[in-house]
C-alpha cells in the first residue's frame, strides 16, 4: 500500500517535471516513402545540392581568391558540430548568427566576394554541405548571456498570433502535433532536418524558406530572408529542439 | 551540361544481376507552370535517356511531363564483361548530360 502510494507520488512528480514532451524529429510524422528517401544517401535528392556545396567548398572565390578550404581545411573535421551549435552569439560580429549568416560573413568578409542570394543553388549547397558534417549530433545551442534577448524575441514570435488565420506557431506545433491537417500529420516543427529537399518545391531549401511558407499558410506577411525575426525564430526553434539529433539534409513533403 | 549521380557496383560476378541507380539534376519543367509575374515557363524536360554498358545499349527511355524534378531511376542488368556504364541524356533546351562508372566483372 505504502509502496503503491510512493509509486503514485513518484509518477506525479515525473509528470509535473515534464512541462513539454521530448522533441521528436519531423521524420516521425512523415510516411515510409519519405523516410526511405531521406535514409538513402544516394536517392536523397538533397545530396545533389550537397555535391554542389562540396565543390564550392574548394572553389576560390572573390577578390581575395580564397576558398573555404583555404582557411577551414577539411570540412569533415573543421565543420563537425558547427551546425549543431548554431544559431548562436558570434563574438566577432557581435550578434546572433545563423549558419547562413556565418557563411555570408565569410563570403563577403574573408573572400571579399558577393554574398549568396537566398535559396540559390550555391547558397543551399553550401548550407547543406556544412550541415551534413554535423549529422547525427545533438542540437546544442547556447541561449544564456548575450543571446538571451534574441531567444526571448524568438519565443515571443512563436507564441504570437499572426495573419488572417490568427494562429501562432504554438497552436499547431505545441498543442496539435500528431493530429491530422488535411492529408498531413502536424509535426512539432523541429528544425533539425534543414536544409531539406521538399517535394512540394521540387528543390532543396533552407529553414527560412520553410518558415516563410508557414507564414503564407496562416496568411500573414512573410518576414524577409535573413531578417531579425527569422533569426530569432530559428534560435528559439533550435533551443526547443535541444538534444534532438541533426539529420540534414532531410526530405519532407 | 547538367549533372547527375550514377551508382553501379564496382565489382560483380559474371552472370550476376546488378542494379544501376541514377539520380539526375533537372527541373523537369512541364510547361504548365507560370512564374511569379504570370509568364508561362516554357516546357523543358529531359526527353531522352540512353544507358550503355560495355558499348551496348541496355536502356533507352523517353520521358514525359509527368516525371518529377530531379528524376531517380533504378534498373537491372546482367553483368557480362568488365567495362563502363555510360548514361547520357538530353533535354528540350538541347542541353546534354553524361555520367559514367566502371564495373569489373570477374
Amino acid at each position: 500500500m505504502i509502496r503503491a502510494a510512493l509509486l503514485l507520488l513518484a509518477l506525479c512528480a515525473t509528470l509535473a517535471g515534464a512541462q513539454s514532451p521530448p522533441p521528436r524529429s519531423g521524420l516521425d510524422f512523415q510516411g515510409d516513402d519519405i523516410r526511405r528517401l531521406q535514409e538513402d544517401d544516394f536517392a536523397n535528392p538533397a545530396m545533389l545540392w550537397v555535391e554542389r556545396g562540396a565543390a564550392l567548398w574548394r572553389e576560390a572565390r572573390g577578390a581575395a581568391g580564397k576558398s573555404c578550404a583555404d582557411c577551414h581545411g577539411d570540412a569533415a573535421s573543421s565543420m563537425r558540430g558547427v551546425a549543431a551549435r548554431l544559431p548562436g552569439w558570434d563574438r566577432r560580429l557581435g550578434r546572433v548568427v545563423t549558419l547562413d549568416a556565418r557563411i555570408q560573413a565569410c563570403a563577403t568578409g574573408e573572400q571579399r566576394a558577393a554574398g549568396f542570394a537566398p535559396e540559390s543553388r550555391d547558397h543551399i549547397g553550401l548550407l547543406a554541405y556544412v550541415s551534413l558534417q554535423s549529422r547525427g549530433m545533438p542540437q546544442r545551442v547556447e541561449v544564456e548571456g548575450e543571446a538571451r534577448a534574441v531567444f526571448e524575441r524568438g519565443r515571443e514570435l512563436f507564441m504570437t498570433r499572426v495573419g488572417q488565420m490568427n494562429l501562432a506557431c504554438t497552436h499547431c506545433h505545441d498543442l496539435k502535433w500528431g493530429r491530422t491537417l488535411l492529408t498531413e500529420k502536424i509535426s512539432q516543427g523541429q528544425p533539425t532536418a534543414w536544409p531539406a529537399y521538399r517535394l512540394d518545391w521540387q528543390a532543396a531549401g533552407s529553414l527560412e524558406r520553410r518558415l516563410r511558407a508557414c507564414f503564407v499558410g496562416v496568411r500573414a506577411a512573410m518576414p524577409d530572408y535573413r531578417s531579425d525575426e527569422l533569426t530569432a525564430l530559428q534560435l528559439y526553434l533550435a533551443r526547443r529542439a535541444q538534444g534532438l539529433a541533426l539529420e540534414a539534409p532531410g526530405v519532407r513533403r | 551540361m547538367s549533372a547527375g549521380r550514377l551508382r553501379v557496383p564496382a565489382r560483380a560476378r559474371r552472370g550476376e544481376v546488378i542494379e544501376i541507380r541514377l539520380l539526375l539534376e533537372h527541373p523537369m519543367e512541364n510547361g504548365f507552370r507560370r512564374d511569379t509575374l504570370g509568364r508561362a515557363v516554357p516546357k523543358n524536360i529531359i526527353n531522352t535517356l540512353v544507358a550503355r554498358y560495355d558499348g551496348r545499349e541496355i536502356l533507352r527511355a523517353e520521358f514525359g511531363t509527368g516525371i518529377a524534378a530531379n528524376p531517380y531511376l533504378a534498373f537491372f542488368t546482367r553483368a557480362t564483361a568488365s567495362g563502363e556504364v555510360v548514361v547520357s541524356w538530353v533535354d528540350d533546351a538541347g542541353l546534354a548530360g553524361e555520367v559514367r562508372a566502371p564495373i569489373e566483372v570477374g
